[in-house]
């Protein structure tokens, strides 16, 4: 590095002073979802004539405040074969974008605590592995030596009876996944503009033909929406009533404490998974609050139950101080699947409904919308999350695999 | 934010203790007229960012359904009605 670059601010990606007038694609959300189609717009498709219109800063959404888990063993074969999909594309990411996003594939552990969990993961695991997806049910001796560190499991309240092991399953870093994104779409050509609040969508003749900002108005030969809790609002500006409501999911982290758990913990029975970060904090988090709100601001309830499940899984966290707690927006459907691609507004596409599993799904989004954008056809492996899979009673229950949000 | 309803029975409860019913819609009394119509009130919702009214059920105490004026950007729960 030559001595000078030592004093300049060095930028990930540019600032730019002022909106086009048009745009060939227009991104709505400077998320994951929207950043990863930037992205793959670029690469692998040399389309370049691209905004990404983020609100506030870059990554400010669900991109920075998800658990940082990816995993594929979920249990419908469209579900597991595109989250599968999406885990590849996060294996070649760091390389891909020539930025350490550090990704850890220790393994992740889903416990049973019954029968019919037990049922259910011998089921997950069957179906996952019909797909080429490494996913095993394991007894609780096997559990016991992967994590000496949990309490004794036959001496719990809810005895563990086994776990269904997912070995690829990690945790990668969410703040690196947005900037090495961003720095690879602003480098081939794409502007990105934080600070840009879309406050309008211009239909014409059913088509979407651009979008109104609070920096002018802007035409557009496409236009995504990437807005994940703000999904029903971004799709009202254009008259797309969505099947969709917000909710709050929260996590916090302890102090730092030493290396102790290299797996991912998950209990559906107790409702709550954890996590140990690369900085030694404990992750804790659990299910979405049940009523609907855009407000961000977690609740006492949530802090309360989920240190008590915790606590039963690791009692000598007890000692353990919380160093902080957060909370995000996030958009559920009906079946716990996302909601991929056209709707009946032509030029629009759609990325929503991603309840608690947007972050792990961002490459295989942005891959998937690009392609679309680009050829003007469907890709076969989003097919089965079309909006319109609700009037033709095609639903992809998700709900076994993916209810408890980790 | 946690907050606080009233029940039109048993007066301030935390919202722990009641169930979440969603959104009050707009029924039409009578049979959706196709079955796009029967999709549309099934699964498709306003989700609005503002003022909402929903169900509510005080499930930890009285049992009974009624209906609570919320806004959803600030959780202020304006008031709530014995259905």
């Amino acid at each position: 590095m030559p001595m000078r670059d030592l004093l300049r601010t060095r930028r990930m990606w540019r600032p730019r002073q002022k909106l086009k007038d048009h745009y060939d694609v227009i991104i709505v959300g400077g998320g994951t979802h929207g950043l990863a189609a930037a992205h793959y717009l670029a690469r692998n498709h040399g389309i370049t004539d691209v905004a990404v219109l983020e609100r506030r800063y870059l990554g400010s959404g669900a991109a920075g405040r998800n658990t940082t888990i990816v995993r594929a063993n979920y249990k419908t074969p469209e579900g597991a074969r595109f989250y599968d999909a999406s885990l590849k594309l996060y294996e070649g990411l760091s390389a891909e974008l020539d930025y350490n996003l550090m990704f850890s594939q220790h393994g992740h552990l889903t416990l049973a605590h019954s029968d019919r969990a037990l049922m259910v993961m011998r089921e997950r695991a069957e179906a996952n592995r019909l797909l080429g997806i490494e996913s095993e049910l394991i007894d609780a001796a096997e559990v016991a030596s992967m994590v000496p560190v949990m309490a004794p499991l036959h001496a719990m309240e809810h005895p563990v009876r086994g776990a269904l092991y997912h070995r690829p399953g990690g945790v990668i870093r969410h703040d690196a996944v947005v900037w090495g994104l961003a720095r690879s779409a602003d480098r081939a050509g794409a502007e990105l503009h934080p600070g840009t609040e879309v406050t309008g969508i211009d239909v014409r003749g059913g088509r979407a033909v651009g979008v109104r900002t609070n920096r002018g108005k802007v035409s557009a030969g496409t236009v995504i929406l990437a807005t994940a809790g703000w999904s029903s609002l971004t799709a009202q500006l254009a008259g797309v009533e969505l099947p969709i409501t917000t909710h709050l999911l929260q996590a916090f982290v302890t102090e730092p404490l030493k290396p102790l758990l290299d797996t991912i913990i998950v209990s559906g029975d107790l409702h709550v998974y954890v996590s140990q970060t690369d900085r030694g904090e404990f992750l804790i988090g659990s299910e979405i609050e049940p009523w609907t709100t855009y407000r961000m601001q977690g609740t006492l309830n949530f802090l309360q139950d989920c240190s008590r499940h915790a606590l039963e899984l690791f009692p000598w966290l007890e000692r353990a101080r919380m160093l902080r707690a957060w909370a995000g927006l996030c958009d559920l459907t009906p079946d716990y699947s996302p909601i991929l691609g056209a709707c009946e507004v032509d030029g629009l596409l759609l990325s929503a409904g991603w309840g608690t599993y947007g972050f792990k799904a961002a490459p295989i989004v942005g891959h998937t919308l690009a392609e679309q954008v680009a050829t003007g056809r469907t890709p076969e492996l989003i097919a089965p999350f079309a909006l319109e899979r609700f009037h033709r009673d095609e639903l992809v229950s998700e709900l076994a695999a993916a209810a408890v949000s980790h | 934010m946690s907050f606080v309803l009233h029940c039109p029975h048993c007066g301030p409860r935390e919202v722990t203790d009641f169930r979440f019913g969603g959104e009050v819609r707009a029924g039409t009394g009578s049979r959706p007229a196709d079955e796009r119509a029967l999709t549309r009130a099934l699964y498709l919702r306003a989700n609005v960012d503002g003022l909402q009214r929903e169900w509510w059920q005080h499930r930890a105490g009285c049992g009974a359904w009624f209906q609570a004026e919320r806004d959803t950007g600030t959780n202020r729960v304006l008031r709530t009605v014995a259905s």
